[in-house]
C-alpha cells in the first residue's frame, strides 16, 4: 500500500457535508491500496462540482469542458495505454450534455473507469433539475416539478453491453472503496455510478433518503451479474429499493486492441519517420 | 502555340465518370502532359448528371479553365447540357447505345460494344475504356500505358473483365486514330523523374504523415471527408490511429486528449461540423494543447451546398471560440503548398502549444493537379516537450516571456501534468484570483507575437510595378495567377498577391507587397469580402474593387477577367 499523503491535493471549495468528500477519501484509499502512483494516473473531468475532483487530488489532470470528458479520456487511452485513466463527472454532465459520448463509449469499451457522481441535481448552477432528478422534484426553474421520469443510465449501460456496471453510495465508505477498487482493476470500461447527496440543493434525495433505500445486490439469492436480462431488471430498479454493488459484468475486447498500430508501444512522445519517396510513388 | 485542351467527361451518376478519369489523366501525365482534373458532382440544371473536366496541356497549368474541346458523352443529357460550351473544331466521343441524337456538323466518334468487344459478354460500362482509348488516339498518345492501368484497376473483377478493358481501350484508340484531329501530344516525352498527379487533400495528407501524425479523429462531412479518407487508407501501414467519432464535438475533444497525452494529433471538418467544434477550440487554446484543425469550406449558411466550394469561413475560423485566444490560420493555394503547410501547421502547433487551422475548400480538396515531386520537400518536426526531470516544482503553465511554458507528458516522469479549461494558476489548478487571470490571459496571447514572426507565405507574381493588383488567398491562387498571365498577354500590366498564411496577419509583408497598388482588387469566393475586411482591420488598407464568387463553383481565369471588365 502507498501512503495516502501522496494523493493530497489543494483545498476544496465544496460545501461542508457534500457527498464528494467521502468519495474523495474512498478514492484515495483505493488508489493507495492498489498502489497506483499519481504519475501513472490521469483523472479527466469536465464541468460541475464533481469535476473539481482531480484538483483536490494529486495526479495528472485534464479538466475539460461540459460533457466531453469521455472523448478526452478515450484520446488519452489511445495515445498512451500505459496510463491509468479515470473520468470523474456528474449526472448533468455525463447524462445530459455528454449523453452521445456515453453511448459511444459503451460500444468502444476503452480501458478506463467512468465515475458518475449522481446527486440528481445541477449543483454548480445552483439547483436545476438533472436527467436523473425524480419526477415531480420542484426547483427554481421547475416550480411545478420535474415533468418527466428520470433516465436509467445503468439500464442503458447493460443494454449496450458496457463491460462493467456498478453503483455505490457516498454514505457507505467501505462499500465505495471496494467498488472503486473493482472498477479500477476491471479490464475495459467500468461504469460506476455513485449516489452522492447534495446537501445544499437537493433536499429530497438526502443521506437519509438513500440510506433507507440502498441494498447490496450481491446479497440477493438470484444474484447473476453475468446474466444481462437479470442485470437489466436490477438496473431499472429505482424507488423504494435501490441496488448497489456490481450489477453487470461482460468481458469484451477493449478499444485499444482494435488498433494493431498500438502493438509497437504508445504513440505518446513519438514522431515516426516516414519514407517520402514511397508515399509519393502512388501518385506517379 | 502551346496545346491546351479541355476534355469533359459527362454521364449519369454510376456510369463510371470518375472511374475512367483518373486512369486517363494519369496515363496522360505519365506521357508528359500537364493535367488538371476538376469534379462536378451535381448538375447546375438537374440532379444525377455528373462530369469531370480534364484540362490537358503541354506546358504547366495553374488550374482549370472554362470551355470544352473534347466532349465524352456517356448519355444523351451530356450532349444536351454541354454542347453550347463545345469550341469550334471540337469533337464528341459518345456511347452509341445511349446517345442517339447528335448535332449536325460536329465531328463525332461513336463507340459501341459491337465494335469494341465483338462476341463478348462485356457490359456497357466497358465503353468507358473505349472512350479513354479514343481520347488518347485523337491526341496521338500511345495507348499501352492506359490499357495496362485499366487492366490493373479491374483485375479484382477477374481476368476476363481486365482483358475486356484492355481490349476496349486499344480498339477505341485504333478507331479514333482514323479521325483527323489537328491537336497532338505526340511530341511529349515521359518526364524523369515522373510527375505526380495528386489532389489538394491527398497532398495535405502526405504532409501530415511526414510531419509525424500519429492520431486523427473526425466525423464524415463533405468536403473534409476526402482528407480523412486519404489518411485512413494509409493509417495502418504508417502507424496512425484513426477514430471515427460519434460527432465533431467528440472528434476535437478526442484529438485534444490524444495530444495532451503526447500523440501528434489532428482533426478536421467542414461548415456545420466546425460550428460544433468551436467550444473545444477554446479548450485547446486554454489548456495549451497542440492541435491541427482542418476546416474544408463549402457554401453555407447551415447545410448550404454540400458538394460545392467556398471561401466563406475565413472570418469564422479567425474568431471561433470564447474570448480572445491564440491561433494560427493557414490556407494552401496548391497541392505542394498543402504539403508544406501541413508540416508548418504541426510545427507551429507543437512549438506554440495552441490550435493551428488549415483552411481548405472543395475545390482545393478534390481537384487533381500535375506536380513536380521536387516541390514536395519534407523536414523533421520534432516534439517540443521536456522529458528530463524537472528537479523542482513543475508548473505546466509557468509564466514566460514568450508565453510558451515547458510542456511535459503525463506518465513520463514524476512531474504531474495538470491541464485545466478553467482559468488556472501556473501549476494548472483552477483559480478565481483575478490578478493571476490577467497574467495567464496575457501569457497565452503573447504567443501571437512569436507566431506573427513565423508568418510567411506571401506570393507575388506578374509585373511588380503594375498598379493593378489582384489580392487573393487560399485555393484561388491558380485561377488568379492565370488571370494575371492572360492580362499580361493582352498587354495589361497586373500582378497577383496571394496569401497562404493569414493569421497572425502578416501586416508588414502585405503593406510592402501592396505598395503602388493603385487599383487593388480583392478576389474572393465569398459574398462579403472577408479577406478585404481583414486587410482593412490589420493595415487600414482596403481594396476598392472586388471580384467575388459564391455560386459554389471554383474561380476560373475567365470568370475573374469578366469580373475585372469594369476595372481594367
Amino acid at each position: 500500500m502507498l501512503p495516502l499523503e501522496l494523493y493530497e491535493g489543494i483545498e476544496s471549495a465544496w460545501c461542508p457535508g457534500c457527498g464528494n468528500f467521502p468519495m474523495l477519501k474512498a478514492f484515495k484509499q483505493a488508489l493507495a491500496e492498489l498502489e497506483i502512483r499519481p504519475q501513472d494516473l490521469v483523472v479527466v473531468s469536465a464541468i460541475g462540482q464533481s469535476s473539481k475532483f482531480p484538483h483536490y487530488l494529486k495526479c495528472n489532470t485534464f479538466n475539460g469542458i461540459h460533457g466531453r470528458a469521455l472523448p478526452v479520456a478515450t484520446g488519452i487511452r489511445l495515445a498512451n495505454p500505459r496510463l491509468k485513466v479515470v473520468v470523474t463527472v456528474g449526472d448533468g454532465d455525463q447524462y445530459g450534455e455528454g449523453g452521445n459520448h456515453l453511448l459511444a463509449a459503451f460500444r468502444r469499451n476503452p480501458d478506463l473507469t467512468l465515475v458518475v457522481h449522481n446527486n440528481q441535481v445541477y449543483a454548480l448552477t445552483k439547483g436545476q433539475a438533472s436527467p436523473t432528478s425524480d419526477q415531480g422534484m420542484k426547483t427554481l426553474l421547475q416550480p411545478q416539478g420535474v415533468p418527466y421520469p428520470p433516465l436509467h443510465p445503468l439500464a442503458l449501460a447493460v443494454a449496450q453491453d458496457c463491460s462493467w456496471v456498478g453503483r455505490s453510495f457516498a454514505g457507505l465508505p467501505q462499500h465505495l472503496t471496494r467498488m472503486y477498487k473493482e472498477a479500477l482493476t476491471h479490464r475495459g470500461m467500468a461504469f460506476l455510478e455513485v449516489l452522492q447527496p447534495c446537501v445544499t440543493f437537493n433536499k429530497i434525495n438526502t443521506y437519509e433518503w438513500y440510506r433507507k433505500r440502498v441494498y447490496e445486490v450481491e446479497k440477493r439469492p438470484d444474484y447473476a451479474p453475468e446474466d444481462e436480462l437479470w442485470a437489466y431488471r436490477v438496473a431499472k430498479e429505482w424507488g423504494e429499493q435501490i441496488p448497489i454493488g456490481v450489477i453487470f459484468r461482460k468481458p469484451r475486447p477493449i478499444l485499444e486492441e482494435s488498433f494493431p498500430q498500438l502493438a509497437a508501444g504508445p504513440l505518446a512522445g513519438k514522431v515516426p519517420e516516414r519514407p517520402l519517396a514511397e508515399l509519393l510513388q502512388e501518385f506517379t | 502555340m502551346p496545346l491546351d485542351l479541355n476534355i469533359l467527361i459527362g454521364g449519369a451518376a454510376g456510369q463510371g465518370v470518375h472511374a475512367i478519369s483518373t486512369p486517363l489523366a494519369k496515363s496522360l501525365v505519365r506521357a508528359g502532359a500537364w493535367v488538371v482534373v476538376t469534379q462536378d458532382y451535381q448538375s447546375r440544371i438537374r440532379g444525377g448528371h455528373i462530369f469531370n473536366v480534364l484540362r490537358v496541356a503541354d506546358t504547366p497549368l495553374a488550374g482549370p479553365r472554362e470551355g470544352v474541346d473534347l466532349l465524352v458523352a456517356l448519355n444523351q443529357e451530356t450532349v444536351a447540357l454541354h454542347l453550347p460550351e463545345l469550341a469550334p473544331g471540337g469533337v464528341i466521343i459518345y456511347d452509341a447505345a445511349t446517345v442517339k441524337e447528335l448535332p449536325p456538323g460536329v465531328t463525332a466518334v461513336g463507340l459501341s460494344l459491337a465494335d469494341l468487344l465483338p462476341g463478348t459478354a462485356a457490359g456497357e460500362i466497358a465503353v468507358n475504356a473505349g472512350a479513354s482509348g479514343a481520347l488518347l488516339g485523337l491526341l496521338q498518345v500511345p495507348v499501352a500505358g492506359l490499357a495496362e492501368m485499366l487492366a490493373e484497376s479491374f483485375a479484382a473483377k477477374g481476368e476476363e473483365v481486365a482483358e475486356w478493358n484492355r481490349r476496349a481501350a486499344t480498339r477505341g484508340w485504333e478507331l479514333a486514330r482514323a479521325v483527323a484531329y489537328p491537336h497532338s501530344l505526340a511530341h511529349l516525352t515521359p518526364p524523369d523523374p515522373p510527375r505526380l498527379f495528386i489532389s489538394g487533400h491527398e497532398a495535405l495528407a502526405l504532409g501530415a504523415l511526414m510531419a509525424g501524425l500519429t492520431f486523427i479523429s473526425g466525423y464524415p462531412m463533405t468536403p473534409w471527408t476526402s482528407l480523412f479518407n486519404a489518411i485512413g487508407q494509409r493509417a495502418l501501414k504508417y502507424g496512425v490511429v484513426l477514430e471515427q467519432a460519434e460527432d465533431e464535438i467528440c472528434a476535437i475533444n478526442m484529438a485534444i486528449g490524444a495530444s495532451y497525452a503526447g500523440a501528434r494529433a489532428m482533426t478536421g471538418t467542414s461548415g456545420g461540423g466546425f460550428c460544433l467544434m468551436t467550444e473545444a477550440v477554446g479548450l485547446a487554446a486554454m489548456t495549451e494543447t497542440p492541435l491541427v484543425v482542418v476546416v474544408a469550406q463549402r457554401p453555407g449558411p447551415s447545410t448550404g451546398l454540400p458538394t460545392r466550394t467556398s471561401q466563406g469561413d475565413l472570418q469564422f475560423v479567425l474568431w471561433a471560440g470564447q474570448d480572445d485566444s491564440p491561433r494560427a490560420v493557414l490556407a494552401p493555394g496548391s497541392p505542394a503548398q498543402g504539403f508544406s503547410l501541413a508540416l508548418k501547421a504541426f510545427d507551429l502547433a507543437e512549438r506554440y502549444q495552441t490550435p493551428v487551422f488549415i483552411l481548405t475548400d472543395q475545390f482545393f480538396a478534390d481537384s487533381q493537379h500535375t506536380c513536380r515531386p521536387e516541390d514536395f520537400v519534407a523536414r523533421p518536426v520534432p516534439m517540443a516537450v521536456e522529458l528530463k526531470p524537472a528537479g523542482g516544482v513543475y508548473e505546466r503553465y509557468a509564466l514566460t516571456e514568450s508565453g510558451i511554458s515547458p510542456r511535459r507528458l503525463p506518465g513520463f516522469g514524476p512531474e504531474l501534468v495538470v491541464a485545466d479549461s478553467d482559468e488556472h494558476t501556473p501549476d494548472g489548478h483552477l483559480t478565481e484570483d483575478l490578478e493571476i487571470r490577467v497574467k495567464m490571459h496575457e501569457k497565452r496571447l503573447r504567443k501571437l507575437t512569436g507566431l506573427a514572426r513565423e508568418m510567411r507565405g506571401l506570393t507575388t507574381l506578374g509585373d511588380p510595378e503594375a498598379p493593378l493588383v489582384l489580392l487573393c488567398w487560399g485555393s484561388s491562387r491558380g485561377p488568379v495567377s492565370e488571370a494575371v498571365s492572360r492580362l499580361a498577354a493582352q498587354g495589361v500590366a497586373a500582378r497577383m498577391v496571394h496569401l497562404s498564411e493569414l493569421w497572425p496577419f502578416p501586416r508588414e509583408a502585405v503593406v510592402e507587397a501592396l505598395k503602388g497598388a493603385r487599383k487593388l482588387v480583392a478576389v474572393e469566393q465569398n459574398a462579403s469580402g472577408q479577406l478585404n475586411r481583414l486587410l482593412r482591420q490589420e493595415t487600414g488598407l482596403m481594396a476598392a474593387h472586388a471580384v467575388r464568387r459564391y455560386d459554389g463553383r471554383p474561380f476560373t481565369p475567365e470568370y475573374i477577367l469578366r469580373g475585372l471588365s469594369g476595372v481594367v
